[in-house]
């Protein structure tokens, strides 16, 4: 009988790594979701006939599925799709928090004297789950805006995270080499806790998707180590395949910002910091803007021939995804040729602005990502900016001493006319000035995103 | 070290190559349903979860246990719904069109 349960996670772990393939192509991915879906099914179906349930267990396991289940499945029902990002954070918490409750139960199992070598993956996967619970919790509190985005610092405050570090590694090698009692345990996983709040705490807000997929990335070998206690194959699988794509993913999302993983995680990011930006342009007060009514916008975007849009998350805020599709269907009406330069972190995440232009039925094939646009601006006669900022600040290129210099842009400064829409001319996410809104040919034009818009389809309605 | 160790080890090993792999192709776009995607499949701390809470008696046990089914049930849960929910808008319009030829990259 235990040859069918082997084989069972054997067929579980394979659907997993198919699922995950099939993640690879627009396509076949949500065939991907469902098969890795399936495979947890499996997965669990083989579980169940091997446990031996007290009237305890079978009680608690039947109601913590309810309202796990519950809370799972309203919440992912109900979230709107700009809020994803902090939704992921939050599911992907839990799963860390499961992990190191799991560690602990099991290790409680072996008295004082565990043997080493399922002491130390559950000791590992007690901390590295309550890292990634605490600091996720955190992560969702920033993108939620139940505590402030900006980095929270203090002097001092990465030798306090090293020795909280350190004191959670000296517990740990107590542990192992000397005895547990049951509470050493729960004190390490309190320590851990402080340690994953302490840890995002002085992150900003812009980099919390990169913050959650290393967290991710942490579940899965939180899951993985438990899997080493439990010896249990699909854990094992299962946990080191998110492990190790977690953390290539997470070099992927800091690569498109054009910083290492150290600076996103250790730069304290997106801060107002005295003296930054001295020297380049000299005071935003002398500086003035161009503004034009809706009319004469509206007549620039009918008679250009190609037009990009360059979304950012305040069009996502503005909810303005279907206006920017209505107005790109009006002018393809037209004859103009209209295209969306996606930034690789447009939105808050990879990926995230694709999946809000394509709930407003926007075409994948107009969604075009940085490299194959970016030599396309300078035949555009139209670029039209809306809710985005810092992806297109030729800061980025042009000054060494800017928060931002080396990533990568998009060229929408090479365009012949450029459309900012914004609410004012505050600052993007990353705090810093954009000089592209001061160039003679920048026209902004002030207001909500979406009653920007939503005038400017009427008036090419007219036009 | 003994041999189920080893073993353990060995798809261990082979699992961080499998997923660095199988991730590096995935393009820009579906970056967020992918860490969606992961995030559901690590959910299968559930299995570890219903071992902890299946066989609890003492008060400590059936606390750990119930906390940890409930995080993980919705982990998994709301793991798969809401990357399919993502997934759900990649169709629409373009499902009807003709099929370009796959963009790789």
């Amino acid at each position: 009988m235990t040859l069918v349960y082997s084989l069972a996670y054997l067929l579980a772990a394979v659907l997993f790594i198919l699922g995950l393939s099939q993640l690879s192509s627009p396509k076949t991915a949500r065939n991907g979701n469902f098969t890795a879906a399936a495979g947890m099914v499996i997965a669990l179906a083989a579980t169940v006939p091997q446990l031996r349930f007290t009237t305890a267990g079978a009680l608690i396991i039947l109601v913590g599925v309810v309202i796990g289940a519950s809370i799972g499945t309203v919440g992912a029902r109900q979230v709107r799709m700009t809020a994803i990002p902090q939704m992921v954070a939050l599911f992907n918490g839990v799963g860390g928090g499961a992990a190191a409750l799991v560690a602990v139960a099991e290790l409680l199992k072996f008295g004082p004297h565990p043997p080493f070598a399922e002491a130390f993956p559950s000791v590992f996967s007690i901390v590295i789950g309550s890292v990634s619970f605490a600091g996720s919790m955190v992560a969702f509190a920033k993108l939620q805006e139940l505590m402030t985005g900006t980095p929270i610092t203090y002097p001092g405050q990465q030798l306090v995270n090293g020795l909280i570090a350190a004191a959670i590694i000296g517990f740990v090698i107590a542990v192992l080499a000397i005895a547990s009692i049951p509470f050493s345990f729960l004190s390490l996983m309190v320590l851990a806790l402080i340690l994953g709040v302490a840890f995002v705490m002085p992150i900003g807000g812009a980099d919390m998707p990169v913050v959650i997929s290393l967290l991710n990335a942490f579940t899965g070998l939180a899951v993985a180590a438990s899997g080493f206690t439990l010896n249990n194959f699909a854990l094992i699988v299962a946990g080191t395949l998110v492990g190790a794509s977690g953390s290539l993913l997470t070099k992927l999302m800091s690569d498109a910002m054009g910083r290492s993983l150290g600076n996103v995680l250790f730069g304290a990011f997106g801060q107002v910091r005295a003296g930054a930006g001295v020297g380049a342009a000299p005071g935003k007060e002398g500086r003035t803007v161009r503004t034009a009514s809706v009319e004469d916008l509206a007549t620039l975007l009918a008679y250009s021939q190609r037009v990009i849009i360059v979304p950012g998350y305040g069009l996502a805020v503005a909810q303005a995804q279907h206006a920017v599709r209505e107005l790109a269907d009006l002018l393809e009406k037209r004859g103009v040729e209209v295209s969306y330069a996606i930034h690789p972190v447009a939105g808050r995440m990879p990926g995230h602005m694709n999946v809000l232009l394509a709930e407003a039925n926007v075409p994948y094939e107009q969604l075009k990502e940085m490299d194959e646009i970016n030599d396309q601006f300078k035949d555009a006669d139209v670029v039209l900016v809306v809710g985005a900022n810092d992806v297109v600040n030729p800061a980025a290129r042009t000054s060494p001493g800017s928060p931002i210099y080396g990533m990568p842009i998009l060229n929408a400064d090479q365009a012949k006319n450029i459309v900012f829409m914004k609410r004012s001319m505050r600052p993007g996410f990353a705090g810093i000035d954009n000089d592209l809104m001061y160039e003679p040919k920048t026209i902004m034009l002030f207001g909500d995103a979406k009653d920007s818009l939503t005038k400017l389809v009427s008036a090419v309605k007219a036009a | 070290m003994s041999n189920e160790l080893l073993n353990e080890f060995t798809f261990f090993v082979l699992a961080v190559f499998v997923g660095i792999e199988v991730i590096s192709k995935v393009p820009t776009i579906l970056h967020t349903p992918l860490m969606s995607g992961t995030n559901a499949i690590h959910g299968i701390i559930l299995v570890g979860a219903l071992v902890i809470a299946a066989g609890a008696s003492s008060p400590i046990n059936i606390v750990l246990g119930f906390l940890a089914v409930v995080l993980a049930t919705t982990n998994v849960v709301g793991g798969f719904v809401v990357t399919d929910r993502m997934l759900e808008m990649f169709k629409g319009r373009q499902a009807a069109k003709t099929p370009e030829p796959a963009k790789t990259r």
